[in-house]
């Protein structure tokens, strides 16, 4: 017997709106289908009406998680498009601050991971440590979450050389306690159980299907941004791309984990060789043209496009968040699966939902047009009228509370 | 009978030591579990009221019943359960306190009323009509079948062990005269191991809670109840908490009616909880090859020491 499973549009699970239809046949995966975009925000079109420096703060607030992933490749895309070389100072304020949030984003993924397996433990554990580096941040910029950290042609505030030792100071703490965390899961058979074989993606179909990131790499896909397209400081310092051959969940997890020592390894070589200078260059103005910019988020290659008329605001500001790359992959690590390993799968790719929203319209399977805010809006009213009449009775009872 | 009698029996079952006692004891073990929880993953935990008062919330809660569903059944259930699990505790603490009385039930009437609970949550799963509660239900079923065998022959283990007495009673004055049963050699210490993994199985705590995992359904079985029906649910599990730590006792260390039983009973609970917050959930096809691989294979090596008199 058939039966669809609906995973969303609001799942206790999935702090995101959207949508997965799972087709089961007992405990099977038979076929899945999936929705995203509930939560579009228009951020591409208000790009358009703020100026550069106010983008900064807007495509920060694109991921909750990754907030600096954006700003970079963002900034990373203006300098492009600008020609401009950011000091060096600047360079290695962008890794550490990257890095950093790789790690508190790793964490938290892991403790997501711990909770979608009923590992409970685990998942109070990650986000302990996880603590750590948000108080770091705190400290070094005021603030947990989206740091505002970075502006176009460099950074905007300075890390102060006082603030060196707390960092290096965390590592140290962080350190063996990932190591800790590592073996504990890494050893345990049970663990293994749940993640050994899990959801795998071969790596014929991780190019095939474009995927990004820990994803690839866990599938031997050896991709980095950071060492293909080098920005910031990292091609100054010593690091590893981190693969792994399995591709299933467990490689995935391998990835992270692993990744969370190296970018440790990064912020303290980037503490130690930071040099002496300027943080910023300024850019007086941005000349028409366009230039693309790539960041390594936690997730994945995040991708900015940006095209100028040569006023102070974007003409045209395009982002490709990781998880719109690593979503395809879903379809063929799913069949045959299990239902108790939906949900793991689900996460295996760290997915963020609402940083990949696009609003096309189709008619007929053909694009028709970009909708612009009001088209948006008329169409939300619209919708409303239809849920109205639909449910006349319970549109009314919600007027009333 | 006469109104006295009848008045004790009335009691017995719903306050002392049936209903009111084993709810409030259940209750405080799962405050217990969760704040021993919380602080093994470096979190506060609640209060120790904290299980009372969500009984109480939900008592005071709208009972939705979904469109479409087998109304009484879905209704019905919990309660079946609920009266299941009363009658095993009476059962249970009267064959502790007065070993020698007239209160009927033997370990198969213990054995069959264990079962009942299970049932009721499969059954009210089930008639929800709800995909998430269809899954959950199926699961548990699966679940039932695989942690059932290995208890029964751990259990029966103890009967050949003791020359066939299958009372409760009984089995507590046979304890009382020739010492525990745990010491009485090295089958019943193998019975006692299979009947230990037994309780977080049952209780559908992890590594176990595959019925009703969150994470993929909800809270499977359970995932359309809400107000009364779900306090009762809510009550079972946490009576079962006490009666099965309490049944352990009986069978094979000593009376549930003692000054160790509290140690025993803390210790029992202690290792479920580990056990909840050291491992992740099993899928439910290796919960199946654990239990019918090595668990299975245990308890029949129990059951055979104890035929040679080992």
């Amino acid at each position: 017997m058939r039966t669809t499973i609906p995973v969303g549009p609001y799942h206790p699970l999935i702090e995101e709106p959207e949508l997965f239809r799972v087709v089961v046949e007992g405990e099977r995966v038979v076929d899945i289908d999936w929705r995203t975009s509930y939560m579009h925000r228009g951020i591409e079109k208000i790009a358009e009406s703020k100026t550069y420096d106010q983008v900064v703060f807007l495509v920060e607030r694109i991921c909750g998680i990754c907030s600096t992933s954006h700003p970079i490749a963002f900034c990373n895309a203006v300098e492009d498009l600008v020609g401009v070389e950011i000091p060096e100072r600047a360079r290695y304020i962008r890794s550490i601050v990257a890095e950093l949030e790789r790690i508190h984003s790793h964490l938290l993924w892991l403790g997501l991971a711990g909770h979608y397996i009923g590992y409970h433990t685990v998942w109070m554990w990650s986000w302990k440590y996880r603590e750590l580096v948000c108080d770091l941040f705190e400290k070094i910029s005021g603030n947990r979450q989206s740091y505002a950290m970075i502006k176009p042609g460099g950074v905007r505030q300075d890390i102060k050389a006082s603030e060196y030792g707390g960092i290096v100071k965390a590592m140290d703490e962080l350190e063996p306690k990932m190591n800790m965390l590592i073996g504990a899961i890494l050893d345990d058979p049970v663990m293994l159980a749940r993640l050994k074989g899990v959801g795998k993606l071969s790596r014929e179909d991780a190019v095939k299907r474009c995927t990004v990131g820990p994803v690839a790499r866990s599938a031997g896909v050896d991709i980095d941004v950071r060492r293909d397209y080098p920005y910031a400081a990292y091609d100054a310092v010593e690091w590893n791309v981190i693969t792994q051959t399995d591709g299933d969940v467990l490689a995935m997890a391998v990835v992270r984990l692993l990744e969370i020592l190296e970018a440790v390894k990064i912020v303290r070589q980037c503490v130690d060789g930071i040099p002496e200078g300027p943080i910023l260059e300024e850019i007086p103005e941005v000349p028409p043209g366009e230039g693309i910019g790539v960041e390594e988020a936690p997730r994945g290659e995040c991708f900015h496009y940006v095209r100028s008329d040569g006023t102070n605001c974007p003409y045209r500001l395009k982002v490709r968040a990781p998880t719109y790359s690593n979503l395809p992959s879903f379809r063929s690590r799913f069949i045959g699966e299990r239902v108790a390993d939906i949900m793991i799968i689900l996460a295996s790719i760290d997915p963020c939902y609402c940083c990949t929203n696009r609003a096309v319209r189709m008619e007929d399977g053909k694009p028709l047009r970009m909708l612009d805010e009001k088209n948006l809006l008329d169409l939300s009213w619209e919708r409303t009228k239809e849920l109205e009449r639909s449910f006349p009775q319970r549109s009314r009872s919600w007027l009333e509370i | 009978m006469s109104l006295t009698n009848l008045l004790t029996y009335v009691g017995l079952v719903a306050v002392f030591p049936g209903f009111v006692f084993t709810a409030v004891v259940g209750l405080l073990s799962s405050w217990f579990d969760r704040k021993l929880s919380a602080r093994l993953q470096w979190r506060v935990g609640p209060p120790w009221y904290q299980s009372f008062a969500d009984v109480a919330k939900l008592l005071g809660k709208e009972t939705v019943v979904p469109a479409g569903s087998a109304k009484l059944v879905f209704l019905g259930a919990p309660f079946v359960g609920f009266a299941a699990v009363v009658v095993v505790s009476t059962i249970l603490w009267m064959a502790s306190i007065r070993p020698d009385g007239a209160f009927v039930g033997d370990l198969i009437v213990v054995l069959y009323l264990l079962y009942v609970p299970s049932l009721a949550i499969i059954i009210g799963g089930s008639a929800s009509r709800n995909p998430f509660a269809a899954l959950g239900a199926s699961r548990e079923m699966k679940l039932m079948l695989a942690y059932e065998v290995g208890f029964l022959i751990s259990a029966f283990t103890l009967v050949v062990k003791n020359g066939g007495i299958v009372s409760l009673g009984g089995m507590v004055a046979y304890q009382q005269a020739s010492g525990p049963m745990l010491s009485q050699g090295i089958s019943c210490i193998i019975a006692f191991i299979v009947a230990l993994i037994y309780v977080p199985a049952k209780l559908a705590v992890g590594p176990f809670d595959i019925p009703e995992a969150e994470c993929e359904l909800i809270s499977g079985p359970f995932t359309e109840y809400s107000g009364v029906p779900l306090a009762a649910f809510k009550l079972t599990k946490a009576m079962l908490m006490c009666v099965l730590p309490v049944f352990l006792i009986t069978v094979f260390a000593t009376t549930a009616w003692s000054p160790w039983a509290i140690l025993w009973y803390v210790l029992i609970l202690v290792f479920v909880v580990l056990i909840k917050n050291t491992n992740p959930r099993l899928r439910i096809d290796q919960a199946l090859r654990f239990f019918w691989g090595p668990v299975l294979v245990l308890s029949i090596v129990g059951i055979v020491l104890a035929s040679l008199g080992l």
